[in-house]
């Protein structure tokens, strides 16, 4: 790499980075895009059996980020002081080519369209005083309509397998009666259906729900994609959700777009590159490009570009905005700004229910996208007017492999002993013979919760650490309540013989040491005021038009759906953007 | 037939993913080499004497012998452990380790400046000498069973600090990593005989359930496979 200037940069290679670099070097442009990880090939260290080994993969957390170069701080309340997130926990980020796309799950999800202007359909339907105090309830500025082809694009990218319910208006299939129209199939048919999933697609349809298999970026057959890149079927391995694939099944940006985007000679990879931050000019209305650390000589690189993608995962993105001086950082106190505002996350709680000795559950059986799922109470698809609470969760089987570390340290769950006399017998008895269910919920955006800049703790580069102030509200806590409380007449439709119904307690506060998802969204977000907005409906950035931020942090709140195949989407909507629009005429695409 | 333990490993890493490891991989040789070593004393080359009969007496109890089989300590977890301290995560490469350290509330997290072999170091000199003032000069191996179950309830329930290190802090660092040794793959030099994936019923790296998808509710019929290709 000799030159100096390139027409784009792409920070971070992910999901978001990959989508939007190949979408520019098909437009023409010269693109670098520069990674701060390693480079990670399936076929090295993804391979068999090698890459099958839990200790290694998801304990040590082979393909995650190392905290120890840098990290966020996070604290519960304004008043409090915040401290570093010093172990991998409660979310998982990615480092090295592939981001978290390498080891997420694959679960693929489009959007439920009443999510994508809330705030319009929460007052239409109850009313301007149904929305809580505090609570910072906000529209995309997008419409379903707009987005369907780049879900479209995006599932046939993936070789998404899923069971669609209407196309074009017409039946199509026994898919998600709740799901949006579709323009098309998926691009391959539903994953198969585990022990787990399939009785609780019989006991939730015995109840008067409606089960559905969810949307799979796991390859139900062999699968070519538009790019040309090919996928295998995928075997159930169980060693999905936190590690590569070895069987090339799991979407990943590795498999489905990097091997076209490296044929072609206007596109250059950097690894290990740490953007410090997006350079801009002297009245911070353009950026000028990026300042990076080459991570192997040590050395500061100065890179100029004509366009900079911001697409290193929902925290970064917010990170090296604050870091770049792009936009007005949020102040809570005063209801300014918006760099940082609006920082979401989702609900989990998983529910277990033990079957008879007869019945084995095989948990190690898994695929990380695949399962059975309800959306009966997800987004508005219920009457929200007696209830009092915004939002909503799917509810599912989504056995993704479970292997024995984690459940060992897990423990056996109920009020068994998670150590010594009567562990083994009760881990056996769950290990063997339960299954779990999720309620995997939205999250609203509070004026309260938002991300800045950590006061006092700083990255290896020297750089204010990001500082996360999270914590669990009331709608959301009762949200949960209420959809778990569905949960159980599933469980005992199921014939379990005993069960547990995991929630979230009235002033529950948020627990660091506990995984409970890697779908953070918010902190610049995209609306249509830029008072309450961070980048336009294209994801342009209102202040500095050559910058793109793209990926979960532009969600105005937290969805129920798992994030990704809204990521995909928005990342295609915006490269469309680019390329038909903002190329032939570089400014802002909307006047603020 | 019996292999030098050094050489025996070098030739089994020389054989992993190559087409001639599925050849032998699967050999009866390679069960009973195996088998022999894991007989074999192991010498810890980071615990000291006392912290190995410590580390030894802690693994059983916290995953003791009973009609399932035997305990953590015959499974090898206090050689896993020994040997997971001079790992990157023993030395605590993999966490964010800046200062300045506070004491902050439980949910926000481990807040200390030790990485695990320090924080071992620490507080099983700590519990030790614990056991000595209240147990006429004992160490925690030398106490009966029930009363090592009872210290490390004491522990677990975390009202006394062992040096800088809160005594449930350690208690759950000992539980993970003595569960981790029992069910790592026995690479780790844990999980001897692949008993622990036995126990629960896992089947280790054979990871392709192509024709197994959905048993509906029978068990999976396959006992467990390591990664050199140990079965049980
Ligand atoms: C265990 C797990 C399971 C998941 N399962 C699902 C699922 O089933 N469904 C779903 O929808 N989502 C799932 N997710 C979430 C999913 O992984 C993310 O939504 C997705 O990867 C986001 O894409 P991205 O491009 O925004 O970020 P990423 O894919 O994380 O890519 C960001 C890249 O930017 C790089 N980067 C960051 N900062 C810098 C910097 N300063 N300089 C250079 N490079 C930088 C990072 O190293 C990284 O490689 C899961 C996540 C995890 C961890
Ligand atoms: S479960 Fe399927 S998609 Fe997931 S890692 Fe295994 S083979 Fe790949």
């Amino acid at each position: 790499m000799c030159a100096k200037k390139v027409d784009a940069i792409v920070i971070g290679a992910g999901w978001a980075g990959s989508i939007l670099a190949k979408e520019l070097t098909e437009a023409g442009l010269s693109v670098v895009m520069l990674e701060r990880g390693d480079e990670r090939a399936t076929a090295v260290e993804g391979d068999y059996p090698t890459s099958i080994d839990e200790l290694r993969g998801a304990i040590r957390h082979r393909l995650f980020q190392n905290l120890s170069q840098s990290t966020v701080t996070i604290r519960n309340m304004p008043d409090q002081e915040a401290l570093p997130y010093r172990r991998l926990a409660a979310f998982l980020p990615g480092e090295g080519v592939g981001g978290a796309g390498l080891h997420w799950s694959g679960v693929h999800f489009r959007v439920a369209p009443d999510d994508l202007a809330l705030r319009t359909n929460v007052v239409a339907r109850y009313g301007k005083n149904f929305i809580p105090e505090g609570m910072n309830l906000q529209d995309y500025g997008v419409t379903y309509e707009e987005l369907e082809p780049f879900f479209d694009k995006a599932e046939k990218v993936f070789g998404t397998s899923g069971e669609p319910y209407t196309i074009k208006g017409k039946i199509a299939g026994n898919g998600n009666r709740f799901a949006p129209d579709r323009s098309d199939a998926f691009p391959l048919p539903a994953m198969g259906e585990v022990y787990s999933a399939s009785l609780f697609r019989s006991a939730a349809a015995n109840v008067g729900y409606h089960p559905y298999a969810l949307p799979a970026a796991n390859a139900s057959a062999q699968y070519t994609n538009p790019y040309g890149v090919q996928m295998g079927p995928c075997n159930f391995c169980g060693y999905c959700s936190g590690y590569d694939c070895y069987m090339y099944s799991k979407a990943s940006p590795n498999v489905n777009i990097l091997p076209a985007l490296r044929q072609d000679p206007k596109f250059t990879l950097i690894t290990k590159a740490h953007v410090l931050k997006v350079n801009l000019d002297a009245d911070k209305k353009k950026a000028t490009g990026v300042s990076y650390l080459d991570l192997r000589t040590k050395k500061q690189v100065e890179l100029d570009a004509d366009l900079v993608i911001i697409s290193a995962f929902q925290f970064h993105n917010v990170h090296l905005m604050l870091l770049s001086g792009i936009g007005q950082p949020y102040d809570p106190q005063q209801n300014t700004g918006t760099v940082g505002r609006n920082f979401v996350y989702q609900t989990i709680t998983t529910s277990r229910a033990w079957l008879s000795p007869k019945q084995y559950t095989n948990l190690f059986v898994g695929a990380g996208g695949a399962g059975v799922a309800i959306d009966d109470f997800n987004s508005m698809n219920f009457d929200h007017g007696p209830l009092g609470f915004v939002g909503g969760s799917p509810v599912w089987v989504n056995q993704a492999g479970v292997k024995p570390i984690a459940a060992a340290i897990g423990g056996p769950g109920g009020k068994a002993p998670t150590w010594g006399e009567g562990y083994k017998d009760a881990m056996v008895d769950t290990y063997r013979h339960s299954l779990t269910i999720d309620a995997h919920g939205s999250n609203m955006a509070y004026r309260d919760v938002y991300l800045d800049l950590d006061p006092t703790y700083s990255n290896a580069y020297g750089q204010p650490l990001l500082r996360m102030t999270f914590n669990w509200k009331d709608n959301d806590i009762r949200m949960n309540q209420y959809v778990v409380g569905k949960i159980e007449p599933i469980i005992k439709a199921m014939g379990a013989t005993r069960y547990s119904l995991g929630m979230l307690k009235d002033g529950e506060v948020f627990d660091t040491r506990r995984y409970q998802t890697t779908h953070l969204g918010g902190g610049a977000i995209m609306g249509t005021d830029p008072k309450t907005s961070c980048v336009n409906r294209y994801l342009q950035s209102w202040d500095v038009s050559n910058v793109f931020v793209i990926g979960a942090s532009a969600f105005p709140q937290g969805m129920g759906y798992n994030p990704t195949g809204m990521v995909a989407a928005l990342a295609y909507w915006a490269a469309y953007h680019i390329r038909t629009t903002y190329l032939k005429n570089p400014g802002p695409m909307v006047q603020a | 037939m019996k292999i030098p333990s050094s050489t025996r490993r070098n030739f089994t890493a020389g054989l992993l993913g190559s087409a001639s490891f599925w050849m032998y991989g699967g050999h009866k040789v390679w069960a009973d080499a195996l088998q022999s070593e894991s007989t074999q004393s192991y010498k810890p080359k980071y615990f000291n004497h006392e912290e190995w009969l410590f580390l030894n007496a802690a693994c059983a109890r916290i995953f003791p012998a009973d009609a399932h089989g035997p305990d953590a300590a015959l499974l090898g977890a206090p050689e896993f452990i020994d040997r997971q301290m001079d790992t990157p995560y023993g030395h605590g490469e993999l966490w964010y380790m800046s200062g300045p350290f506070k004491e902050g509330a439980p949910n926000l997290g481990y807040q200390l400046s030790l990485p695990p072999r320090d924080l071992y170091r620490q507080a099983i000199a700590a519990a030790n000498a614990y056991v000595r003032d209240h147990h006429q000069g004992q160490t925690f191996s030398q106490l009966a069973i029930p009363e090592q179950i009872a210290l490390l309830k004491v522990f677990e329930q975390g009202k006394m600090a062992l040096g800088a290190v809160p005594a449930h802090t350690f208690f759950e660092q000992l539980r993970q990593n003595t569960l981790e040794g029992v069910f790592s793959d026995p690479l780790y030099g844990g999980n001897k005989g692949l008993a622990g994936w036995t126990l629960l019923g896992f089947p280790g790296a054979r990871a392709d359930f192509m024709d197994w998808v959905n048993q509906k509710g029978a068990p999976y019929p396959f006992g467990p496979v390591s990664i050199s290709g140990e079965t049980a």
